[in-house]
Order: structure tokens, then sequence, then C-alpha cells
């Protein structure tokens, strides 16, 4: 009882100081707080997330009416009244979500639609050519990693690579068709 | 403490800046009362009729009306100022209870006093009309100045100390009313007091999220 007094009474001179600018006590008082916070918090909540999303809004709170503390007052009652409000806040927007939100299991399990599978088809695909352009003659991978994938022109890739544009062009060539068909099957 | 409640106290650290505390309710509450007063004061000494007012005086009835609708509106805005902030009881809400009941209570005898003596008459439209926009008119710029001191405390149940504000606001105005009203209450007219003060509260209290500072976020 002794204690909690004087917790209150130091907690107290922190945000008087705090209120007067003091940035220091005001980082100490902070994170003195932050059980106690966590403690009336969890009376609402349980999971280990939503009792730090709910203390982080609680400190949010408090920063916002820093200002209506009266050092005179007990300052545990003031904290515990502002982290209870807002835990009961948190639980009615989270009963309010839940009443129009379905929590389905299997929403991140793929579907017959082919749309559904779109982004997740792509990554597969470039592991696929990746594999495809690795199977191919030296000069023609150089000329599609060159002038394809780095996305050079004819002359940057010339340059880069020796080779004639002519030469760049025809190997270009001959590499998109095997992997169109390798790729396709056509 | 992770990672992310760390950061958060580091930024709200780096900018706390010294804040202006808050004066004690009752004081913040006498000195709006205060102003108004000297408001509705000199109305009263420019327009109202004091003669006609002094006549209607003499029966005891309009005293407790008039002492019912100035203290519901006191005791309201008192009510308002001390739920503004969070560690205030609830229990300040029913404050404005006790002189809601008298107001009531005078006004509904002299309209069935009113309705004994004249009969059916005691049932017709008074000046109700007048009183609706009389009410309503006066309580405009006395919720906007109220609403101006109260959102300093960033009240976190908002929606509690706007219904109260409404209720001190709609009482204020009845109470100034009785100097401008120079007849007896009928019913209807008690209906369109209390129907225009609850108007007044509940407009006061659906546009509640206009006047509401903005929630913090993330600095």
């Amino acid at each position: 009882m002794q204690d909690e007094v004087e917790i209150d009474q130091r907690w107290s001179r922190l945000m008087a100081a705090a209120q007067d600018g003091d940035r220091g006590a005001y980082v100490r008082l902070l994170r003195d707080i932050l059980p106690f916070i966590r403690a009336v918090v969890s009376r609402q909540h349980r999971t280990p997330d939503r009792i730090e999303e709910v203390v982080q809004d609680v400190l949010l709170s408090v920063h916002r009416v820093r200002h209506t503390y009266d050092p005179a007052r007990p300052f545990r009652h003031w904290l515990a009244m502002i982290a209870r409000r807002r835990s009961i806040d948190a639980l009615r927007r989270r009963t309010r979500l839940a009443a129009f939100e379905i929590s389905d299991d299997t929403a991140y399990e793929t579907f017959a639609d082919p749309a559904a599978n779109k982004a997740q088809e792509v990554y597969v695909a470039v592991d696929g050519l990746s594999e495809a352009v690795a199977t191919l003659p030296a000069q023609q991978r150089e000329a599609i990693e060159l002038l394809k994938l780095r996305e050079m022109s004819l002359i940057e890739a010339s340059s880069a690579s020796g080779r004639s544009v002519a030469a760049l062009k025809v190997n270009v060539h001959r590499a998109i068709k095997s992997l169109r068909k390798r790729m396709t099957g056509a | 403490m992770s990672e992310e409640t760390a950061q958060l106290i580091e930024r709200l650290a780096a900018e706390a800046r010294p804040v202006t505390r808050l004066r004690p309710p009752a004081l913040r509450a006498a000195s709006w009362l205060i102003i108004v007063a000297a408001i509705i004061v000199a109305a009263i000494l420019m327009f109202a009729n004091l003669a006609v007012f002094a006549q209607r005086a003499r029966d005891p009835k309009l005293v407790y009306e008039l002492l019912g609708t100035l203290l519901t509106g006191a005791a309201s805005v008192l009510a308002a100022f001390h739920l503004s902030l969070p560690d205030r009881g609830r229990s300040w809400a029913l404050l404005p209870l006790p002189p809601l009941a008298l107001w009531i209570a005078s006004s509904g005898y002299a309209c069935y006093r009113h309705w004994i003596i004249f009969g059916p008459t005691g049932w017709e439209l008074g000046e109700s009309a007048h009183c609706l926009r009389f009410i309503l008119g006066w309580s405009v710029p006395l919720a906007l100045s109220l609403v101006v001191v109260l959102r300093r405390a960033a009240p976190l149940a908002p929606m509690g100390v706007a219904a109260l504000g409404g209720l001190g606001v709609a009482a204020i105005a009845a109470f100034a009313l009785q100097f401008f009203h120079p007849f007896d209450v009928t019913f209807v007219d008690l209906a369109v007091h209390l129907g225009a003060v609850c108007i007044v509260v509940l407009a006061i209290a659906a546009t509640e999220r206009l006047w509401r500072p903005r929630r913090a976020s993330l600095p």
C-alpha cells in the first residue's frame, strides 16, 4: 500500500515535469507505466499482439490528454481511467468488426478460378523461365540475358559481349523460339 | 516491451512540448456561466418586457420554473466540464437530474392548472413556434461557445459530454425564454420546450464527431 502511494507520487512528479516539457522525465514515465497499462488492458484482451496494440493506443491517448492531468490528484486513477476507456473502445471496435466480417480459414488456399492464382503463377512462371534460360546454348543465353533480362540496347549488348549486332539478333531470335517451345510446348 | 512500443515512446517523447494544464473544471464552468449570464442579463434589460414579467413573477410557480431551468443549465454545464476530463466519475452525469425534475414538475403543474382553469384551451397551441425558435436560436451560439471550451480537454467519451452540454445550453435558453414569454405555458408549449431541448441535445451529440479533436496518431 505504501509502495503504491510512493509509485503514484513518483509518476505524478514525472508527469508534472513532462507537462513542463522535460522529455527525459516523460520517457521514464511512459516506460514505468507500461506494466500497469498492460495489466489494465489484459482484463479485456487476451492475445499478446492485441494487448500490445491497445497499450500503444493508450500511450497515444495519454500523450494527447496529458494537459488534463492535475498534479494535485492521483495519477494512477487518471491513467487507469484512460486505459480502461481505450481498452473498452478497442473491444467495441473488435465486436463491431466481428459482426460484419467472417473468419474464413481457407481464404488463403487456392481456388478453381484461374484468376485467383494469378499472382502465385507469376512466380511459378518466372522460376520455369530461369530454368529454361539455363538450358540454352551459351551464345543464346548471353543474348537473351543482355537484351531481354537486363534490357540493354543492341549497341550496348554488342559492346558488352563483343559480338556483332547481327549475331545478337540471330541468337536472341533463336533463344526466344527455343524458350517458347519449352514453356508452351508449341 | 516490444520494439514498436519502444519506438512509439521515443517518438512521443521527442515531440513532447510543454503543455498548459487545464484549470479546475468548476472554475472553467463558472467562467463560462458568468460570461453567459452577463449576456443574458444584458439581453433581458434591453429587450424583455419587465413589467409583464414582474406581474407574472408574483406567482410562485414561475419561480420554481425559473429555478428548475437555471439549475438544470448550470448543473449540466458543470457536469459536462467534469466529464470532459478522464478521471472524473460518471456519476457527474446525474447532477442535472434533480433540477430537471423540478423544471418538468413545475412546468407540468402550470400546464395542469392552466388546463383546469381554461378547459380545452389548455391544449391549444400557444406561442409554441416562437418558443421553439427562441430556444433553438439561443442554443446554437451558446452551444458553439461551449464546444470551443469543452474540446480543449479532448474528452475520451465525447458523446456524454456533448449530450450534457446540449442539455445545459437548452435549459439556459429555456430560462431566458421565461423573460420573453408573457403567458403561462400550455401542455403543447411544455412539449415544445422539451422537444426543443431534445433537438439541441441530439443535434450536439450527433455532430460530436465534427467538433471532436482528432485522435492522436503516430507522430
